[in-house]
């Protein structure tokens, strides 16, 4: 049911412009979303697409232009009034109170009354038949912190669907869900967008949006590239217009990444019978110098708890682990740091840039580490190195006084590498450095991922893009169920064979 | 843990059906802090009970917490809402002195109670709008605000009167003086005041809309906006409430000591900020009950009551006070470290 052009509008917003310090975020943008249609807003990070939403939703502030809701000029100071104008949304970074029990928080601010105040059990019942809607029976009185993070982000989406709203907007709902819940997400989409609800969706999975949307808006840089009917805009053409320029790099990263290793020799780091009771069974592995190493699996899977016991972030109950040969205890990061090695953290936002200090000063983090704390840097050999990385990675605003807080999550992506790089790691470990980032955003880490491995650095490489994992790495590591179930050439393994190595190796030849 | 309806080849050390055990912690593992408060106050009783050789569990014994540690309930009750939210109140103490100061003078001055009562509340109240007011929308650390309250509260106590100004209002006296016998049990209408606060906030705390905004704030502050609760007014009030206590607590404690001193309650919202982490309350907010700052006061008055009956050093006190506290935000830190595991 593809709504048609001339339905009148629910959401209009004409000519928006936002500025940050330092950044024109949004450039005189047009947006139209019409009842009973899933569109979806595309565009690099930095583009601006959280930024209009959060204009929509009344987060932010907007400098210029008008939103109007089915016909009426509206201005919203805050989330609330936003609501209650019928728009709800789901942010990419689950946005509930961890502390309180699944069913309030589908509830909170609408649960059921009487005259003695709340009345828990239909506010529970009430929570319980949302959550059915999508699917799910939980115990809405357990607290959500005890849910996984997929689960987190479903309750979000129920909670949209309580306040009934005629726009819902989700913002890379998808990024932590698997195969069947992202199904199960669609098919309430569809359900939603027959009953005239007006869905905005982003993601950066482009199969996701082929498959759900009904129209595109293509952002480029803070500023409106168009609006097309999903028909009309072939794949290439809407890479191409996100981007603004064609994209053969990541093929030529393929090419560049896919080259021998001498594995002869003493590896960088090696990990002997790894494992920790509870959390991952013993496995071994071995990185050698200027190798790229993927780790593959599903969520859950044991890929970040490999990498933390490996770094010291969670203490191993069993194993050894050898760093050019010589065995080292790595009980914390501090003692991973002092053999040269970096993990960088799958959650950004909390375990990784500092938001309030500027893109230079998180760069100069990661050299101070290096130097020791009472080590002077000069300036001047701060601004050099700083200025080097921003060009090397391309960050966004090219700026080395922006606000990391202020940038969008590929930019912060490409801060927090740069922060690990100026550490000088001989080995790099990398968890989900592409999660919630567009294309361009990507190649432009991939690149540099590609570049430092072909000048001696060793990484470590977990994605859950398995396209992604076969690119970079020369060789691939498969978890399941929290054990190591075999290593795969990148080389010689394709998509199919390493999917089809995930759900039914065991006994099958590891490479 | 509560599984997916999709069947998905999900694994996990916790597969099937959840025990009772696991339902349990997985709804109230947040209370396992309040349960080890009660678990030292019978501790402490049992404690006392041996050291006294069978004179220390009876009902008098128990009434006279009650009695004497009033006013530190109603200030634990103002508390518990602050710090809730992640906020801290230093001004209770000294707006407590300040709105005891304040009532006596009103009613030295021959004003008649049904004035110098809501002047005191309002006084306290006054103050807590000004620290909210700071915190929220002049986005000063709540710990920078309140302490600029507590020099105020204290100030103004000063500038009522110097010394202590004596009470001798009936009603007022009548608070404290008057005991309702319950068989050997003994209350004050002071303590019934002071019970009835309790009895309010729980209801507001877990069955209106407000308090459950106060604890998805202490949750998360940003996903309480994002979700379109009222956050801004929802701390402001906290700040208000816990001025308004310690109006009440004013009230309280004059009528305990039949006067208003203008140094009363010196580092009393250090007891008071004691009672509510020790009852259970996460200091970094969202967790917590008020009636566990109860169990709160009750554990600190009792220590005091074993401390005075043993005849030791008031210093004890303090260093009792001060263990139980650290050992308490431990348990808290190592309750929160596994919850967060357990994702």
């Amino acid at each position: 049911m593809n709504a048609d052009t001339d339905v009148p509008p629910i959401v209009e917003m004409r000519g928006i412009t936002i500025r940050f310090p330092g950044v024109l975020a949004l450039d005189n943008v047009d947006f139209t979303l019409r009842p009973g249609e899933i569109h979806s807003l595309m565009g690099e990070n930095g583009a601006g697409k959280s930024t209009l939403i959060k204009a929509l939703t009344g987060v932010y502030a907007i400098d210029s232009g008008s939103i109007s809701i089915v016909g009426e000029r509206q201005t919203f100071s805050t989330a609330a009034d936003a609501q209650d104008a019928g728009i709800s949304t789901v942010y990419q970074e689950v946005n509930l109170c961890a502390n309180l029990s699944v069913g309030e928080n589908v509830m909170l601010g609408h649960e059921k009354r009487r005259s003695t105040g709340i009345d828990w059990k239909a506010t529970h019942s009430e929570a319980a038949r949302h959550l059915a809607s999508l699917g799910l029976t939980l115990d809405t009185r357990s607290i959500l912190a005890s849910h996984s993070i997929a689960i987190q982000q479903l309750v979000a989406i129920s909670r949209a669907m309580v306040l009934d709203a005629k726009v819902l907007i989700l913002d890379e709902p998808t990024s932590s869900l698997d195969r069947g819940e992202v199904e199960q997400l669609f098919g309430i989409m569809r359900d939603l967008r027959d009953k005239g609800v007006a869905i905005l969706f982003v993601s950066h999975f482009l199969d996701q949006v082929y498959e759900i949307s009904d129209r595109i808006t293509v952002l480029r840089n803070g500023a409106l590239v168009g609006e097309h009917p999903i028909a009309e805009l072939p794949r290439d053409a809407l890479v191409t217009k996100m981007i603004g320029r064609e994209l053969e790099d990541l093929a030529s990263i393929a090419s560049t990444s896919h080259r021998d290793i001498d594995r002869t020799g003493t590896p960088v780091v090696k990990a002997t019978g790894l494992g920790k009771r509870g959390v991952l069974e013993p496995a071994d592995l071995e990185i050698y110098e200027g190798e790229v190493v993927g780790i593959a699996g599903l969520l859950g899977s044991g890929r970040t708890e490999l990498v933390r016991l490996l770094y010291g972030a969670d203490r191993a109950d069993e194993g050894t682990v050898e760093v050019h040969g010589r065995h080292v205890r790595l009980h914390q990061p501090r003692q991973a740091i002092e053999h040269r090695i970096s993990l960088s953290s799958e959650n950004r936002r909390e375990e990784g840039v500092v938001a309030d200090l500027t893109v230079a000063e998180n760069i100069v983090l990661g050299m101070q580490a290096r130097q020791g704390w009472l080590r002077k840097i000069p300036k001047k050999d701060q601004d050099a190195v700083v200025q080097e990385y921003i060009e090397a990675l391309g960050v966004r605003p090219a700026n080395p006084n922006a606000l990391v807080g202020n940038l969008s999550g590929g930019n912060q992506q490409k801060v927090l590498l740069a922060r690990w790089l100026a550490t000088a790691p001989e080995l790099l470990v990398l968890d989900e450095p592409t999660r919630g980032i567009d294309v361009g955003a990507k190649a432009d880490i991939q690149r540099k991922v590609a570049e430092l491995s072909a000048q001696g650095l060793s990484v470590i490489f977990i994605s859950s893009e398995l396209e992604e994992v076969l690119r970079m790495a020369q060789r691939v590591v498969v978890l399941r169920d929290r054990k190591k179930i075999g290593e795969l050439e990148a080389a010689t393994t394709d998509l199919d064979d390493l999917i089809d190595y995930i759900a039914n190796a065991g006994e099958g030849s590891a490479a | 843990m509560a599984a997916m309806t999709t069947a998905r080849p999900k694994s996990g050390p916790s597969e099937g059906r959840p025990s009772v055990v696991q339902t349990f912690l997985s709804r109230h593992g947040g209370m396992m802090p309040t349960f080890a408060a009660v678990a030292i106050l019978i501790l402490l009783f049992i404690g006392g009970e041996i050291f006294l050789r069978g004179d220390f569990i009876k009902p008098l014994t128990i009434s006279n917490l009650l009695i004497n540690y009033a006013y530190l309930l109603v200030l634990a009750v103002g508390m518990t809402f602050v710090i809730l939210t992640g906020g801290i109140d230093l001004s209770v103490g000294s707006v407590m002195a300040f709105t005891g100061m304040l009532g006596a003078k009103l009613l030295a001055d021959g004003l008649p109670v049904g004035i110098a009562v809501p002047a005191m509340l309002l006084g306290g109240a006054a103050i807590g709008l000004f620290i909210g007011i700071l915190v929220q929308y002049f986005g000063v650390q709540p710990f920078i605000a309140s302490l600029a309250g507590l020099f105020l509260g204290r100030g103004l106590a000063f500038i009522v009167s110097l010394n202590s100004i004596k009470v001798e209002d009936p009603a007022v006296l009548w608070l404290q003086s008057t005991r309702i016998k319950v068989g050997d049990w003994v209350i004050t209408p002071t303590g019934i005041i002071a019970l009835i606060t309790v009895a309010i906030a729980a209801f507001v705390l877990h069955l209106t809309r407000f308090g459950r905004t106060i604890y998805a704030i202490g949750g998360s502050e940003q996903s309480a906006r994002l979700m379109g609760l009222k956050v801004g007014r929802t701390k402001i009030a906290a700040y208000v409430i816990s001025g308004t206590c310690a109006g009440l607590a004013g009230l309280l404690l004059t009528a305990y000591s039949n006067a208003g001193y203008p140094r009363n309650g010196i580092g009393t919202e250090l007891d008071a900020i004691a009672a509510v982490v020790i009852g259970g309350t996460l200091l970094t907010g969202g967790r917590g009950y008020v009636l566990g700052s109860m169990i709160g006061v009750f554990v600190y008055g009792t220590i005091k009551t074993i401390i005075n009956f043993m005849g030791a050093e008031q210093a004890w006190m303090q260093i009792i006070v001060g263990s139980l506290l650290l050992l308490f935000i431990v348990v808290q830190r190592a309750i929160v470290a596994r919850a967060e595991g357990r994702r």
